[in-house]
């Protein structure tokens, strides 16, 4: 990759961005539920150029046993960028800033998740950049959240996640990597939609009372676009995995409920003689 | 009072599916008199209560559930067991040996045994005990285990047992299964035993489509018909009520494959006399054919 230069501006004379955004216009986003086979869930996300994997395991017994939580389930995230995600070499130890973003998101996540309900377990979530171009832990997040789903953890409800910044004075939704780098300010966010809670919000660079109350309307708006893709996604995967749905109804409908009712009296009646 | 979700959609987690009277169930939290789904699944309603059927998820231990578990260690007078999930179980002698007892609990079961078990408690506090007090509940000897996922298991086992009595009684097989995804099945030969797994992994694969029961049996009654008439007709398959005779002891009867379809029938028929004077009254199985059959060619 060449050598990066700053842009001459972050916003065109016409109020474009850099790659050709409206300052309130997210990059295309695609995201993919099941990507893993080895993993209980897992998703990935690209959204620009960033491309990022997250997989779930558990929830199951957590090691080593010093860390167990008696009331609820440990939700341990791991992020780590690859070696070849970023132009310069990423060296492959964990970094300060991959350990922070891992209690970052861990944190997000956290408050949409009925960790209560596996007391003494763990949850791990395993999530690899590929390739960073900005707003990578947003994404991660945006992952982490279909991949927890997948693995059938119960939760409130998906966290979408967007970052909301701001460039030659003008504040821009979903940042790319130049205009993380060479703008004035970046507010990741994350929420819950039903309530608009917020579960992760940081700022760097600085921002008025005005323009941070408005930078946070603008990532709740994008966030809740966020979140329909996310449903999106997740209802597409689980379809898929439920063929010929078509096929007449009624009277096996009922079959199927009862089919799910079975208790435990008549499983064990059915051992062998 | 409102539904918002047709039968059988698939729902996502924080979707609202029903206000007003409605009892929450497995797969969904209330929140101020409305019901959201909190996992990804299928949602039903049955009476007024509202439930989502997971389509995926780890085993978690319910008291009076039948698990198959293996044993990871030996402790004083307790077994430790592996059934799957996140939770390791354990089994005290007193819930699975009539006293009295050797104070050498390994005795009885050791590390690597396979038991089919019940969980008799489990909550929050303490991790799930096990008890093998109860019909059938024993070491599960020769035979495999399969795992399937566990939220599959019910359809598995199928309504009052439909699914499971049908596979048996189509296969002639034994098996039991646990609510944790382990299958035991024992099968008396390698085909029906493969027949035996193919059935399992299909209604796994399928678990959410209709008539699967029906499919199921015309695929297995095909199949079976397909091994029939393989083997040779007359001869029953049964390993466990063969005596194998001395001459052929050392061979492993398990790991012999039968023969394809064309060469055994010309082999079964060229033996047929030869059997005949040998053990006029026994029931001959094939890996015994096949040996006389090598004998017969010496000859």
């Amino acid at each position: 990759m060449s050598p990066e230069i700053k842009p001459d501006f972050l916003i065109s004379p016409e109020g474009l961005r850099v790659d050709g955004r409206r300052p309130d216009e997210m990059r295309p986003i695609e995201l993919k539920v099941g990507v893993l086979k080895q993993a209980d869930g897992s998703a990935s996300i690209r959204q620009g150029k960033t491309y990022i994997i997250a997989g779930v395991y558990g929830p199951r017994e957590l090691h080593p046993r010093h860390l167990t939580l008696n009331d609820r389930a440990y939700l341990r995230v791991e992020y780590r960028m690859a070696t070849f995600s970023v132009p310069d070499r990423k060296r492959p130890a964990p970094s300060r800033r991959e350990k922070e973003i891992s209690m970052v998101i861990a944190n997000a996540l956290k408050p949409a998740l009925f960790l209560e309900e596996f007391p003494k377990a763990v949850v791990d979530v395993f999530i690899q950049v590929i390739q960073a171009d900005g707003g990578t832990r947003c994404a991660a997040i945006n992952a982490a959240s279909l991949a927890l789903a997948d693995a059938g953890i119960p939760m409130k409800s998906l966290i979408p996640s967007v970052a909301v910044g701001k460039a030659d004075g003008q504040l821009i939704v979903d940042l790319g990597d130049e205009e993380d780098k060479y703008g004035q300010g970046d507010v990741p966010m994350a929420i819950i939609p039903n309530t608009e809670e917020l579960t992760l919000l940081q700022q760097d660079g600085s921002f008025t009372r005005e323009e941070l109350q408005e930078a946070m309307q603008m990532g709740i708006n994008a966030c809740k676009y966020l979140h329909e893709l996310q449903k999106e996604a997740l209802r597409r995967a689980y379809v898929k995995k439920t063929p010929d749905e078509e096929d007449d109804e009624d009277d096996e409908d009922d079959d199927f409920d009862d089919d799910l009712e079975t208790d435990l009296g008549e499983a064990e009646l059915m051992e062998d003689e | 009072m409102a539904v918002y979700f047709q039968k059988r959609e698939v729902v996502v987690p924080g979707q609202l599916l029903a206000e007003g009277r409605y009892r929450a169930s497995f797969g969904t939290y209330g929140e101020d008199g409305k019901i959201f789904s909190s996992l990804v699944g299928l949602a039903e309603l049955r009476g007024n209560t509202v439930k989502v059927v997971a389509l995926e998820g780890a085993y978690i231990p319910k008291e009076g559930d039948l698990v198959i578990g293996i044993i990871t260690l030996v402790a004083g007078n307790n077994w430790k067991v592996d059934i799957g999930g996140p939770y390791g179980a354990s089994l005290h002698a007193n819930n699975a040996l009539r006293r009295p007892y050797s104070d050498d609990i390994s005795e009885y079961m050791d590390i690597g045994d396979v038991i089919a078990a019940e969980i008799i408690a489990f909550d929050r506090g303490s991790g799930p005990f096990l008890g093998m007090k109860g019909r059938g509940l024993r070491v599960l000897q020769g035979g495999m285990i399969l795992n399937v996922s566990p939220a599959k298991i019910p359809r598995i086992i199928g309504r009052r047992g439909s699914m499971i009595n049908m596979i048996k009684d189509h296969l002639n097989i034994q098996t039991m299964v646990g609510q944790n995804g382990r299958i035991w099945i024992r099968a008396p030969s390698t085909e029906v035993l493969r027949l035996a797994i193919k059935a399992f992994r299909t209604i796994e694969a399928q678990a959410h489509t209709s008539k699967l029961t029906d499919r199921i049996s015309e695929m297995l009654s095909e199949e079976m018909a397909k091994i029939k008439a393989s083997s040779s007709p007359g001869n029953e398959i049964d390993s466990e009520e063969v005596d194998v005779p001395d001459d052929i002891s050392d061979e492993d009867e398990s790991d012999v494959e039968l023969e394809p379809e064309s060469e055994y029938e010309v082999m079964t028929e060229a033996v047929e006399d030869e059997s005949v004077e040998v053990e006029a009254e026994a029931q001959v199985i094939e890996e015994e054919d096949e040996k006389k059959n090598e004998e017969v060619s010496e000859e």
